[in-house]
Parts: C-alpha cells; structure tokens; sequence
C-alpha cells in the first residue's frame, strides 16, 4: 500500500507521497522540519500548527489544506488521517487503510510528554513505517525533569557568577521545550532571530510560551550577564555570540549521550534531551502498535531491524532521504547548520 | 565516589587547561587521602589489575540488558568505549555508595572469586550505580582511563593543591608505585622517595621538524636554517624500537620502557648488564630487535613485546640490545641539567668500559652543514630507521615534550596506490558514516587486503565515500560492507617489512590515507609485487 520511491513514501492507490524529497502533485507532510516539509509540490496536506509553520519557512503562496488530529481524508478510496506524534507542535503520524488494511507512517516521535506538543498517540496497524534515529540501547532517556533540573542547576550558578548560560537547540521544538522546562526565576531568557520567529509562529496558533526577548544590537550587555540564551548552534561560533562574553555554552540534544559527541562539539556542557522516541520508546511503540510487519526508516534502520528480526517480528530497513541516514541529526551535533541572522533549518 | 565522579564531570565538561587545574586542586586539596592516592595512579595510567576478560565482561553486559550479543557489539562499535557502552546499556536498580578507594577494593577483591561470583558481583555493581559513577567503576576495572585530562594536566593541579614544583612530582610519580604501597604524602612530598631504586626519570620527548605543510614529509633545508649553527648540533638515526631506560642502582638493574611499564623481566638478555654498567647509572636508549650485527623489523621486536615470559626459542630468533644515546644519572648524581656534550662523553666511557654485546651505542652521524644533514635523512631508512634525531650539544636533559633543542626528522613516508575494497561505521561522531577502511593490491586478478586506514580525508571526501560505499554495497558483514572495486587511495605508511602473520606476506607500519587518486582506475591501482619491492 506504501512503497520507497526515489520520491519518497508513495501510495500508488491515492498517487499521495508522506514527506517527499522532490516536488510532487500531492504530499502529506508529517511536521514542519526542513528534512520532512520540503518545496517544490503542488498540494500539501498538514495540520494546523504544521501548515502555520511551513508557511512561515517556506512562503505564503504554498497551496496546504489544514486536517486536524483524526480527521479523516478519503482519496481515490484510500483513508488517511493524522495522529499526534508528540515530536514538536503540529507533528503527526499518517496512518493509511485501504480495503481494511491499515499502515501507519510515524514520522518523528518521541513518547515522552513535552509540555508543547499532543502527546503521542498509540495507533493500531498491520505495518509499521517507524523512525529509528536513536535506535540502539545505548540511547535510553532520562526523565525531562532530572534534565531540566541538571540545566537549572548549571543556569543558576553561572547567573550567580555573572557567566551568561547560551544554550544551542533547534530553533523549532527544542528550543521552545526548553524555554518551557526551565525555571524562569533565574533570569531573563533571550533568543536569537531564528528562534524568535518560530516562538511568533508557534504563539499565533495558540502556544502559551513563558516571557521571551528577541536579542537585537540595542540589547543592552549586562542584560546577558543571569540570561539563558536559546540560539542555533550555527551562531555559537559567530561574532553574534561575542557579546555576550563570558559565557559557558551547551547543547540540548539526544546526542548528548554520548561523550564522544558531547567533546566533538565543543561545547561545555551537554544535556540529553531528545524530541525522538528512546531505545525503548520505539520497542514499545512497535509492541503497541500490533504492527504484523515493520520497517525502519531514518537512523539505525539495519541494527534496529535485524534486532526486531531476532525477537520474532518480520522487520526490515528502508533507506530514506531524510538527510541521508542520520544526516540532519547527526548535524545537529556540528555547528555547521545555518549562517547567522537567517532562520535556522531544523532538521531534527 | 561521588566526589570523583564530580570532578570528572567538571574535567568532561571543560576544554580550557586553566579550569580543569583548578577542578584538580580543589579536589586534591579537599578530598581523602586514600581516594586521592587512587585519582592520581588512575589519570597516570595505574590500575588494580584485571581481576576479569573482557569476554566475560561482554557476555554479563549483554546478558544484563537482554539484548543479543551482535547487538552489544554494534553499540559498542557506536559507542567507541567499552566502560561507556556499559554505562548507557545498565539501569540503576538500586544505589550503591561506596568511596573511590572501596570500589578499588572491591574489584581487586574479584580476583580470587569463582567467575559465578566475579559475575554476581559486577552486575550488582552495574545495577547499583549510574552516570559518571559507573562509567568510573567500569574504566576501573578495563582500564584505560581516559578522562581528557593529560598526566601533565594532572600533576599541576597537584602542584597546585601541594605546593611542590610540577617537574619534580612528575619525577615522583612516575616508576613502580602503587597506592598500596604508598601513603599520599610519602608520594607527594617524597618522604622515604630515596627508597625506591627503581624510579625512573621522566624522558625528554622531541618535536618533529616541519615543512609548510605542517608535516615531516614537506621538511626540508629551509625548514632547517632557523636552528642556526650546524656546529652546534648533534645527529643521530632516529631508532624503531621501543624508548627505554637502564636503571643501576643499589647492585639491581630494572629496565623501563616509554609507557611507564617496569619491563626488566621481559628481555632476559639485558639482566647481564647487571655486572657491566656500574651503580648509580641511568641510560636512555632504544631496545631494538638485533641479530648479526643488524637491527630485525619492528614486526619482529613486537612478538616480544605482549610476552609476559619469553621461550627459549623467541629469545633465540628474536634476541634484543639496548641501543644507548644518554645518560640521565652517573655515579649516583642525577646529571640531566649537564650539557649533551658532557652527557655523551660519559656515555661513550661508560659504553666503552662495558664492553658487552647487549649494549650498544647510537653512533653520531658526521656532518659540517645543514645540506649534509638532508643527504643523511635521505638514506635514513632500514628496518631499524625512521629518520634522524637533531640535539643541541649544550642541551639539558628536559622533562616530557620540549621545543626547541630536541628535533627529529622523520623520513618521508612510503607510498603505494591501492583499491577500496571494504569498510565500517566509524565511532562516535562518524557513528553513521562508513569510515574505516580496508584497502587491497592485486595479485593474480584478485585484491589481496594489505592496509587498513580511517585517516586523511576531508570531512567533504569522507563523506563521499560514505556515500559510495552505500550505494555500492556488495554484501553486508554486519557492520562491515564489501564494496564494489572502483575507488583508488593514495596509502602513506612509514615502514614496511616481510610478514608470515598477514595474508599479503607484509606488515606495514601507521598505515594512513594519503589522498584520494580520483584519476586513477582501479585496474591502476599497484600490484602485491610491486608493495613486496619496497621491502629492503
Ligand atoms: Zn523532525
Ligand atoms: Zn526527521
């Protein structure tokens, strides 16, 4: 019912693609990063929150119908709707039935509640098209609040010493996790251009997001000196970040986990914090699902699918063009994203 | 050990060498004695032996997660680091505390336990301890304590904290120590130091000369004019053996080797130097494999290397001598802060005097100005020969890696051109990029596997090849692929010799990616024979 087209994810029986990599008559797009929305087709259909977003990055002229979480969407005979996926605002799962057989497309998702998306929501199928960027079980989350209290805890004695706390984060989920995760007694929290105009985006459709500053030249210097700034990695290494010296840098990022990333970014901090779903997040997810049949996409799809293979599921690996294998997340951990002053491309 | 563990996430969490002293004195002037005593042997490289194989390791880390062995293995192979993988792979169940110096104890206490219970015990360990802990509890029982932090970096937070000059706690720290048998202020301090014979010195390492490239390969004799008078200068070969020290003190001879090891006992042949050097003397020299009056490959000198005890039948195939180029002390007196020339005066006496077959002296190469300096690098190479050692004669004996006085020159590396043929996932960062390779020559129609190589590419051509590799995949090996034969590389290695323990026949010594030979069809790539006409 789904196929790997060089296109991307096809459904032949509605001639509907899920997030292509090439412009297409029509396209489902599962949320808003640049690795999964993507120009160039002639119709899209997304959420709200998603098709808000796309139009902010992409322009207003795309041509997007606005489904809701659950509505249903009958082409050609084939059923889809979309189901949160609990990735960032607006992200979604596709699920698909045609003739009483039933695939879900997951997208990006993670299981653990984030205080700004809907909550992931466990879908029933007989095949299963599953991200796996952390799927190995070397990548076991912790709980958000043990992060977010190692994060205070950092932010709170830099502030103490004058030291601005800047933190890189992707300007579209992350960054708006984290403003809502920390304690705001602190200090001010400031953000770069980027992450602004994703919060403005967000805000409009509804986001309740605590009290942020769009950092501009007028912003004064000793405003930085207690301030958690939220900025694109790209920017770390710019003149931007020059004043707010001295300032001790961090990531949030699930690639945190691992010291080698953690030193290769250099960075001096790392928090592990991830908008995809764990090692056993995504077994879980698969376990939920009832899913006859699954196939890994997007990360460690051979070592995710030989491992459901061992354990009695019929699995298999699909190579995707989400920034090849791992690449828009395995960029996340090198600053060489975006230049400065320009909206940031979330790739996560 | 809570305290160590923050202070090794203080060291993880910063690049600059300011803070990271600050971190260690802290600690080292707040903490207990007897963990402290444990930080210091862990970050220069001392451990509680090995009380368990890393097979048995592997099997209880795989058995506590439930996952299949293949699937630790991969994760490991992601990971990079074992006492890492671990970490991520074990969950808290419930916590253990216990200090640093307790947890020491409790692996050297594994050692005499039946492996049921060696098992039982690390695995309750693993399910009692998280973080930073258990990575520290797993690097102490593998070993390998790498923490970013430099032996050099350490010894200043101590010199810090204590007060005692970094040159001379280097000294005091290096030799046969152990936290059993020492107290932290014996160490520190250097109360009853004078007891300990077989301290050895720490060796004064040379810098390389430079071309404009930033390599010894582009060197040459611009890059040796700044040295200034050629009259003042001494030159030697570059030996390839293994860096080592002769101790005689106190009627007992030890033997040191460059990464600190205690290996008198593994070159029997070297214990008659016992009656021929006099007490109170300290040398510094290359132990080289050497056989009719010529020096083996360094293929050959390495089967003695990981031999505990060494068979009659190795000592006569491959026997060793001690190559001698400086002494560090001469009757009883430490003599590092005398010039080079003095220095070589006394060695040459004292070789002299010896006499003996297992002693022999690194011969000073004769020259008059610096275009005779680049003749001798050109014929510079041999099984035994890397290069030429360039020391200033009025240079003092230095601790550690020194500019300025002490230069060697390597030759330039061998090169051949050889076929892709195949690779796997790298580590860490590259965890999903294909980046170690393994490269072919041809021999009767077929690619023969002779090198392995994951540097000297850019980011840019890295990930081409990842890229070729993956659309080029001929079969799978879990994470190794077979590629298909199109790609040629440019392969640089420093030394070459005969080999029955490879299939090509030949062991080549720091194999590395020179560059990408786009031009090049795989059909150009070199042939075995000709890489087997290299060998001299
Ligand atoms: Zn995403
Ligand atoms: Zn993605």
């Amino acid at each position: 019912m789904l196929t790997f087209t060089p296109k991307g994810i096809y459904c032949p029986y509605a001639d509907v693609y899920i997030d292509p990599w090439r412009g297409v008559d029509r396209a489902i797009v599962t949320h808003a990063h640049s690795d999964h929305a993507r120009g160039g087709s002639r119709q899209y259909l997304a959420t709200p929150v998603t098709k808000a977003l796309m139009h902010a990055r992409m322009g207003i002229d795309l041509n997007i119908e606005a489904v809701g979480y659950g509505e249903p969407i009958t082409i050609n005979g084939v059923r889809f709707s979309l189901h949160p996926a609990g990735h960032i605002p607006g992200s979604a799962q596709v699920h698909v039935e045609h003739k009483g057989e039933v695939w879900v497309a997951t997208g990006d998702y993670k299981r653990q509640e984030d205080g700004i998306s809907t909550p992931f929501e466990p879908v029933r199928c007989h095949t299963l098209i599953t991200e796996c960027t952390f799927g190995l079980p070397i990548y076991r989350w912790k709980e958000p609040r043990e992060v977010f209290a190692e994060l205070n805890a950092w932010w709170r004695g830099n502030a103490a010493n004058g030291i601005c706390s800047v933190i890189s984060a992707y300007s579209l989920g992350k960054a708006q996790r984290v403003m809502t995760g920390v304690d705001r007694s602190i200090g001010p929290i400031l953000v770069h251009g980027a992450v602004a105009n994703m919060n403005t985006v967000l805000q409009e459709c509804g986001l309740e997001l605590p009290r942020w500053e769009h950092i501009t030249k007028d912003t004064p210097k000793e405003r930085f000196r207690n301030a958690l700034v939220i900025t694109p990695g790209s920017a770390l290494d710019t003149t931007w970040a020059n004043r707010m010296k001295p300032f001790s840098s961090a990531m949030a990022s699930g690639w945190m986990q691992l010291r080698g990333w953690r030193r290769r970014a250099n960075i001096e901090k790392g928090f592990v914090l991830s908008d995809h779903a764990d090692w056993d997040g995504l077994l879980h997810t698969v376990r939920e699902s009832g899913a006859e049949r699954v196939i890994a996409t997007h990360g460690y799809t051979d070592l995710f699918s030989q491992y459901l293979r061992s354990v009695g599921s019929d699995a298999a690996a699909e190579t995707t063009e989400f920034v090849g294998e791992a690449g828009a997340d395995l960029q996340e951990g090198t600053r060489s994203v975006d230049p400065p002053g320009r909206p940031a491309t979330p790739a996560e | 050990m809570n305290r160590e563990a923050a202070l090794f996430d203080q060291l993880d969490a910063t690049t600059s060498t300011t803070a990271k002293v600050d971190a260690l004195a802290t600690y080292f002037r707040e903490a207990d004695d007897a963990d402290k005593l444990w930080v210091i042997a862990l970050l220069s490289g001392r451990r509680p032996k090995r009380p368990v194989t890393s097979t048995q390791l592997r099997r209880w880390a795989a058995e506590v997660s439930g996952i299949p062995d293949w699937l630790f293995e991969a994760s490991y192979h992601v990971v990079g680091d074992f006492a890492e993988t671990v970490t991520h792979i074990a969950t808290l169940e419930e916590r253990i505390t216990k200090r640093l110096s307790e947890w020491v104890r409790y692996v050297e206490d594994l050692k005499d336990l039946p492996e049921e219970d060696k098992a039982t015990r690390v695995k309750a360990a693993w399910a009692g301890l998280e973080g930073m802990e258990l990575f520290v509890f797993n690097k102490i029982i593998t070993g390998g304590f790498r923490i970013g932090v430099s032996q050099k970096v350490m010894v200043k937070g101590l010199s810090k904290a204590t007060g005692v000059g970094d040159d001379v706690l280097a000294h005091r720290l290096m030799g046969n120590w152990s936290p059993h048998g020492s107290s932290f202020e014996e160490l520190v301090f250097g109360a009853n130091a004078g007891d300990d014979h077989s301290r050895p010195y720490p060796f004064y390492l040379a810098y390389g000369i430079e071309g404009p490239e930033g390599t010894a390969a582009g060197a040459g004799l611009n890059d040796l004019l700044p040295l200034g008078d050629p009259r003042e200068w001494q030159a030697e070969h570059k030996w390839d053996g293994i860096r080592g020290q002769v101790i005689m003190r106190g009627g007992q001879r030890f033997l040191w080797s460059r990464g600190e090891e205690l290996v008198t006992d593994k070159y029997p042949e070297l214990a008659a130097l016992r009656d021929a050097l006099p007490n109170g003397t300290v040398l510094d020299g290359e132990i080289l494999a050497w056989k009719d009056d010529a020096a083996l490959p360094f293929a050959e000198l390495q089967k003695r290397i990981g031999r505990k005890s060494v068979g009659k039948k190795l000592l006569a195939d491959v026997p060793v001598i001690f190559m001698a180029y400086d002494v560090m002390e001469h009757e009883g007196e430490d003599i590092r802060q005398r010039p080079l020339s003095e220095r070589r005066q006394r060695l040459e006496a004292l070789v002299a005097a010896a006499r003996h077959p297992a002693l022999a002296l690194s011969p000073t190469l004769p020259f008059r100005t610096w275009e005779e300096i680049v003749a001798h690098r050109e014929h510079a190479r041999s099984s035994s020969i890397e290069g030429l050692m360039l020391k200033r004669l009025n240079s003092t004996y230095e601790v550690g890696r020194r500019r300025g006085d002490w230069w060697k020159w390597k030759v330039d590396p061998l090169r051949i051109d050889a076929v892709l043929t195949f690779s796997m996932q790298g580590h860490g960062r590259r965890a999903d990029l294909y980046t170690d390779h393994t490269f072919g020559l041809w021999h009767n129609g077929e690619l023969v596997t002779f090198a392995k190589a994951y540097s000297g590419l850019t980011d840019a051509e890295m990930k081409e090849v990842d890229a070729f590799v993956k659309k080029n995949t001929l079969e799978r090996f879990g994470p190794v692929r077979q590629v298909k034969a199109e790609l040629v590389f440019e392969i640089a290695f420093e030394g070459i010799s005969a080999s029955t323990r490879h299939k090509s026949g030949v062991a080549v010594r720091f194999p590395r990616i020179a560059r990408w030979r786009k031009d090049k069809k795989a059909e150009d790539a070199n042939t075995l024979d000709d890489l087997k006409s290299m060998i001299r």
